[in-house]
């Protein structure tokens, strides 16, 4: 399958089984007194990546990231960067940085400081710093601000140096922690953008942290979804929002109405499945993962649902629900509108504005059939 | 109101406090200084008075010319600065290790430690430094551990030495280099240690290249802290330093209580405290400029 077309250029080496990965992590598992925050995490990545951990707080994302830059000792596990195990190397050894979440950036030292610091604890010749640090403050588009000092910068500004001295050394791996959190959204979505393009320049393998799906699918190569200290879904942005492998990764990346059912017939087409909560059917596509007479949650995107109004009487078919509108969210650029079906079941559809009119089509309190087609019905596998 | 006219109030009582508590007893001070001694209560001739039927304002300089030409005085001056800045480097180094560990301790044990450094407040500074006589005197506890133990065969001097008053400025003044050091060290972002080491710096050079400069402040505050009340320090001197320590405090004494000599007292304080804040406020107004930058 081909989602989500990779950039231009750019290899899926993942899909290779002869690739050797850059990172590999095996098995890392880090407790806090009683609370696991990692449980035995398996991960491969591979150079030139741009690989985004989705997570919300507590999912382990960020202690995942510290393991990486040897700010936590893992209790278990192994880390391997491009061969070399990193268990007994040091922070200030690894060929790995990092972009802090609050950039920590040094407040007494000017910006070519800052950027040139960690060239200096390699003892690198002043030449060799200021020409680097130019070409750092160049390549963020900072030039002419060596000299101010942090707080003489904007947060966009700190960004950006905080990128720069990150880079400033060359690493083999770049840890990113929620580094665009504190911007407003303009500012984060050009940002996001112009992080993607200084990746692909100088082909450093990125991992992000993030809670932002959004950041996450608009950048990442591929991502992995973490829920209390596991890997819920690895996949590229493309994969894991169309087909979700469970519950939690179809709800946490995008929405999904989730559907509850009985897989009652395989047909040549995919497979018809009996809703345990109302009297319909629920159609799929293609072989589902789970065998005949077993208990499955389907989850609908609420952008593949169709919305219009019913007759008063009418009633459930295939991929066919009723019910009433209790509330219609209007975004500008599309509507979410909310469904109460007979019982009380809330579903969430959304449908683009694509008309500029002035009476809208479906209302509160309108009976309405949401209806959808097979392809849209995804049976998941937990 | 205008809100330079609130800004003025609320600066009303603060100024009308130092005038009255600072400035006011300074002024009589230094008015004693340039008066000349006299028998009587007080021992000294007003500063003002009638003289044919005029009233003349009578100026004495000899208390000041004696300062600058007896040697005795200057040298009680510096002897008291370096007694001062030496005791002050001390508090910094037996301190800055204590600030730092209570900085970087958990939370919920910073208010104990603090508490534990500022304890010996709650005890009377004299039965602080009398406690100390008994523990360094000749029969006193440290040399009886030490004959005990076999370490040395005859007690040590140690009493009225100059071991004896660092040790009890240090002792004394500790917690006022503590409480400033530990205030700047405590607000430190943490993650500039770990972007530190993340780019390479191991521990110490974390410690010399962002922990030190960034304490600076604390540092200075609580080196002037120190530095200040230990020139003008009487009690530890006199009670724990040798006879040699000819301190300014105890200059100050001896003219002011045992020779009755107000005006040159008065001359001796004056010039101690103008020797100081003019330092410190040449140094504030290029810190103040510099963080205005």
């Amino acid at each position: 399958m081909n989602l989500a077309a990779p950039r231009p250029g750019s290899a899926e080496p993942w899909r290779d089984p002869g690739a050797e990965p850059f990172l590999q992590i095996e098995g890392l598992t880090k407790r806090f007194g009683d609370f696991v925050a990692l449980d035995r995490v398996d991960l491969s990545i591979w150079r030139g990546e741009f690989f985004a951990l989705l997570g919300g707080s507590g999912s382990g994302k960020s202690t995942l990231l510290r393991c990486l830059a040897g700010l936590i000792e893992p209790d278990a596990g192994r880390i391997l960067l491009d061969g070399q195990d990193m268990a007994q190397v040091p922070p200030y050894r690894r060929p790995v940085n990092m972009m802090f979440q609050s950039y920590a950036l040094f407040p007494h030292m000017d910006v070519a400081r800052n950027i040139g610091f960690g060239l200096r604890q390699e003892g690198a010749s002043r030449a060799v710093i200021r020409d680097r640090v130019a070409e750092m403050l160049a390549l963020v588009r900072m030039e002419g601000f060596g000299a101010r000092r942090p707080d003489e910068l904007s947060g966009g500004q700190r960004a950006r140096v905080a990128l720069a001295r990150a880079l400033a050394k060359r690493p083999k791996l770049l840890l990113l922690d929620e580094p665009l959190s504190a911007l407003d959204k303009n500012l984060r979505e050009a940002t996001q953008f112009e992080l993607v393009n200084i990746q692909e320049r100088t082909g450093t393998t990125f991992v992000i942290v993030t809670h932002d799906q959004e950041e996450a699918m608009t950048m990442a190569t591929r991502l992995a979804v973490m829920d209390r200290g596991t890997l819920a879904q690895v996949g590229t942005p493309g994969e894991v929002y169309e087909f979700p492998n469970s519950r939690f990764t179809a709800e946490f990346l995008g929405t999904a109405n989730i559907l509850e059912g009985v897989v009652e017939a395989l047909t040549p087409a995919g497979a018809r499945i009996g809703s345990s909560e109302y009297d319909f059917d629920i159609l799929s596509e293609g072989e589902p993962p789970k065998p005949l007479g077993s208990r499955v949650f389907v989850a609908i995107r609420p952008e593949r649902m169709r919305i219009e109004r019913a007759q008063e009487g009418a009633d459930f078919g295939d991929n066919r629900v009723v019910g009433r509108v209790r509330d219609i969210a209007y975004f500008g650029d599309f509507f979410v509108y909310y469904v109460v079906l007979e019982g009380g079941k809330e579903l969430r559809v959304s449908q683009p504005n694509l008309r500029r009119i002035t009476e809208r089509p479906v209302d509160w309190d309108d009976l309405v059939a949401v209806s959808w087609a097979p392809e849209a019905s995804v049976v998941l596998p937990e | 109101m205008s809100a330079a006219r609130r800004r003025l109030l609320v600066l009303l009582l603060p100024l009308l406090w130092m005038a009255v508590f600072f400035l006011a007893p300074f002024a009589i001070v230094l008015s004693i200084a340039f008066a000349e001694a006299a028998e009587g209560l007080p021992p000294y001739a007003p500063l003002l008075r009638w003289v044919d039927g005029a009233l003349t304002l009578q100026l004495n300089f000899q208390n000041l010319a004696l300062l600058a030409e007896d040697s005795y005085y200057l040298d009680a001056y510096l002897l008291s600065l370096r007694v001062a800045a030496i005791s002050a480097l001390l508090c910094l180094l037996v301190g800055y290790p204590m600030a730092l560990a209570i900085a970087r301790a958990p939370e919920r044990w910073r208010v104990p430690l603090l508490l534990l450094v500022i304890l010996p407040f709650w005890t009377s500074f004299l039965l602080r430094i009398t406690a100390w006589i008994g523990i360094l005197q000749d029969q006193g506890w440290l040399n009886g551990l030490l004959l005990a133990l076999g370490v040395i065969e005859a007690p040590l001097q140690l009493l009225y030495t100059e071991f004896a008053m660092y040790l009890g400025i240090t002792y004394c003044y500790l917690p006022f280099m503590v409480l400033p050091l530990y205030a700047s060290l405590v607000k430190q972002d943490p993650a500039l240690l770990d972007a530190a080491a993340d780019l390479g710096a191991p521990p110490w050079r974390s410690f010399l290249t962002i922990t030190l400069p960034l304490s600076l402040p604390g540092i200075v505050a609580g080196f002037l802290l120190v530095f200040i009340p230990a020139v003008g320090e009487f009690v530890i001197p006199e009670l724990l330093g040798g006879p040699g320590a000819q301190l300014i405090g105890r200059v100050l004494w001896t003219e002011f209580f045992q020779n009755r000599d107000w005006p040159l007292a008065s001359a001796l304080a004056s010039v101690l405290l103008l020797a100081l804040v003019l330092p410190i406020a040449l140094f504030q107004w290029r810190f103040a400029g510099e963080r205005r930058r």
